[in-house]
């Protein structure tokens, strides 16, 4: 690599090190001391790309993941290590397909971008993770060129005597800018994470991405919707290209002050319909505050599903069933994806396992519950412990005092005798439970059970439970 | 002058709504369901509930926190109307495989977990034609709300049920006024001996409600006594006593 005035070395392998060859190195003198060295020239382009593409595979660990050239790359990982099994876990991981790939690397987790730079790189083991809010201690006893400083600052800083980060923390901050410049200041704020730093992230190419920025920053929301209209139709031309629908849209404003505003939807199936997203989208708008102004707005699909071409419906007479596709979309971004549901029916004859709750549009399963058992209403869970009073243990109670009311049972209808299912747990070895559908003298019903077969101890302590209302 | 331009304006006002309102119950197409029993058939304007509208179900009593005859009803309703139905609660004790016992199948129910934004739930269903119904848990209803529930179903044609919830027994809440078309009171009554002919045997008949209709558009206030939905949906008059099974039903009575 040539530096301006010569060629020297851009990197060396574990082999040459052990040789004492170092980065930044004259080559002329690296050739006087080990004759027949191999060179290869440096491709700094092919390296950025190479880096590139290995941010874009970190991916697997966070969405937010950046190629921080020459040599690092940064992960955003919050709120995504958890998916790994924790922070150590997700680092070790990381190193690990790392070296399995020929690539050694240093890693560190950090609350600043800039802590675990210096962290991975200056940091006592490869894998280093600073404990929230212990950055300050944590680079205390690195030298300052773990600040990330150019050459000559650093080299300022080391004829004044200011070795470490520590040091260089508790120096009055006055004299520092006037000698060094504001630079110095900001790197450290930085580290310390006094100020915040923007990440640039990569987008996958793989996705669809469509930005649009604007010569004027957008103060008010009005013009959003023609834009969010021209970022859906650019998208769905994008989707048609390859057979997809959306699933997921992520739709970024970008403001002024480099704080960045999201809105995300789902679809319940794949869409590719520019207005109909469009309206999905502008549903949020309000929650988007355009702060000093938008200066870019970048419509991602980072979830599309597969989409077959669309069928023209030539005959108005053809309609179909009812789609409900759009209205659960509707529901789904309102409420929450896990709050829209079906119930399915499972196959269990405990009553609280019978019913499961389904994706909305999830084929039904070809089954049924049975018909000509008494099922509540409402099911009480868990359920209530009653007081009751059964005269034999085969028969039905003669009253029970819920919630400090005395109901007496006029008229009842079991036992249906459900079994435990020992094979979901342990505990259900031997259970029994004994239904009763009850209805008092005021004509309300009540779905009794109690805990044993009234025979055996070990199928249950014979006490009641209210489990539901007809 | 004066008074003269109030009146005038004030009966451009009137047929302006007059106008309004017309369309909206043209644009609606009010159909109606017949309930299949003559005697609450008739007494309905249209010969059955309609819809497109929002009726209001409650449970009279102890049973108005868990409303679950009223929820019994309502889906006894809807098992007669083909297409899907949204279900939006903010407590989730509702059983399916009891919808499913009148004729509702888990097929057929969009459930909405929808915490304390009901209404909003209710009002989105209501806004897409071609579903069965939209049935709302809610617990407090006033006029404004009832009334934009009201203008989205008669939009859609879809009918609505607010079934009431309350933690109080008899909670006046319930009594305030409301813009559904009309309002349901289910009391649960000493229900029949399973076998006519013999009283002594042990087990349960079908459920026997008291069904008070407390208000409706076009139709005075009565009560019914009737015997619960059967596996498709459909009520039946009870018979009051045992051994007199083919005697005229005499549960009709005025309330009000």
């Amino acid at each position: 690599m040539h530096d301006g005035r010569r060629m020297v070395i851009a990197s060396a392998d574990a082999a040459a090190q052990a040789m004492g060859l170092r980065a930044g190195m004259p080559l002329a003198q690296a050739q006087a001391m080990r004759p027949g060295l191999t060179v290869i020239d440096a491709d700094t382009a092919a390296d950025a790309a190479a880096l590139r593409d290995l941010a874009i595979w970190c991916q697997r660990y966070a969405p937010l993941t950046a190629a921080d050239p020459p040599d690092g790359i940064r992960i955003d990982s919050t709120g995504a290590d958890h998916l790994h099994g924790g922070e150590a876990a997700m680092l070790a991981d990381l190193l690990q397909r790392l070296a399995r790939n020929g690539l050694a690397a240093r890693a560190a987790l950090a609350d600043t971008p800039a802590a675990s730079w210096a962290m991975a790189r200056h940091g006592p083991t490869p894998a280093t993770i600073v404990p929230p809010g212990g950055t300050v201690p944590a680079l205390a006893p690195l030298p300052v060129t773990a600040l990330r400083l150019t050459t000559d600052v650093s080299a300022a800083l080391d004829r004044v005597g200011l070795e470490t980060i520590g040091q260089l923390a508790a120096t009055p901050r006055g004299p520092l800018v006037r000698r060094f410049g504001e630079g110095l200041m900001r790197r450290l704020d930085h580290a310390l994470g006094h100020s915040f730093e923007p990440l640039e992230p990569v987008p996958p190419t793989s996705l669809i991405r469509q930005r649009l920025t604007f010569a004027e920053p957008l103060l008010t929301g009005e013009a959003f919707p023609n834009i969010i209209a021209r970022l859906t139709r650019a998208v769905a031309a994008g989707l048609e290209r390859r057979g997809e629908g959306a699933r997921r849209l992520d739709l970024v404003f970008e403001r002024v002050d480099g704080r960045m505003q999201l809105i995300t939807i789902g679809t319940a199936r794949p869409v590719r319909d520019p207005p109909y997203l469009a309206k999905l989208l502008c549903e949020w708008l309000e929650t988007v505050d355009p702060g000093l102004g938008v200066e870019a707005m970048t419509l991602w699909v980072p979830l599309a599903e597969p989409l077959a071409g669309e069928q023209l419906r030539v005959l108005p007479s053809e309609t179909q069933a009812t789609d409900l596709g759009p209205l659960v979309d509707r529901l789904s971004n309102r409420f929450g994806a896990a709050r829209v549901y079906r119930m399915a029916p499972v196959e269990s004859d405990v009553p609280e396992r019978s019913a499961e709750r389904r994706a909305p549009l999830d084929p039904a399963p070809g089954l049924a519950w049975p018909s000509t058992l008494p099922r509540p209403v409402r099911l009480i869970s868990p359920p209530q412990r009653v007081e009751a009073l059964a005269i034999l243990p085969d028969q039905a109670p003669a009253f029970f005092v819920w919630r400090r009311h005395r109901h007496r049972i006029h008229r009842a209808d079991g036992p249906e005798r459900i079994f435990g299912e020992w094979w979901r747990r342990d505990a259900e070895m031997r259970a029994v439970r004994d239904y009763w559908a009850v209805e008092d003298l005021d004509g309300r019903r009540f779905w009794l059970y109690r805990r044993g077969d009234g025979i055996e101890r070990i199928t249950g302590d014979l006490s009641w439970f209210l489990h539901g209302l007809f | 002058m004066n008074t003269l331009s109030t009146t005038h304006s004030l009966a451009e006002l009137r047929q302006t709504i007059a106008r309004l309102e017309r369309q909206n119950a043209q644009a609606a197409d009010r159909r109606n369901l017949p309930f299949g029993l003559e005697e609450i058939d008739n007494h309905l304007p249209g010969g059955g509930l309609a819809l497109g509208c929002l009726h209001e179900v409650a449970d009279t009593g102890p049973g108005q926190e868990h409303a679950s005859a009223a929820a019994l009803m309502v889906a006894g309703i809807l098992a007669r109307i083909s297409g899907t139905v949204i279900w939006a609660a903010d407590r989730r004790d509702l059983f399916a495989p009891a919808l499913a016992g009148v004729g509702l199948g888990h097929g057929r129910i969009l459930h909405v977990a929808a915490g304390n934004r009901v209404l909003l739930a209710m009002e989105e269903g209501l806004r897409h034609p071609g579903l069965a119904g939209v049935v709302g848990e809610v617990g407090r209803l006033d006029l404004t709300a009832s009334r934009r529930l009201q203008l989205a179903a008669e939009g859609s044609g879809v009918v609505a049920f607010a079934l009431r919830r309350s933690r109080k027994s008899a909670d006046p809440a319930l009594a305030a006024p409301l813009a559904a078309v009309s309002r349901w009171r289910i009391g649960s009554l000493p229900s029949a001996p399973p076998v006519p002919y013999a009283p002594k045997v042990q087990g349960l008949g079908p459920m026997r409600w008291r069904i008070d209709l407390v208000r409706c558009r076009g139709a005075e206030p009565a009560s019914w006594i009737v015997e619960a939905c059967d596996a498709k949906g459909r009520l039946r008059l009870a018979t009051n006593l045992a051994d007199r099974s083919l005697a005229p039903p005499v549960g009709k009575r005025r309330a009000g």
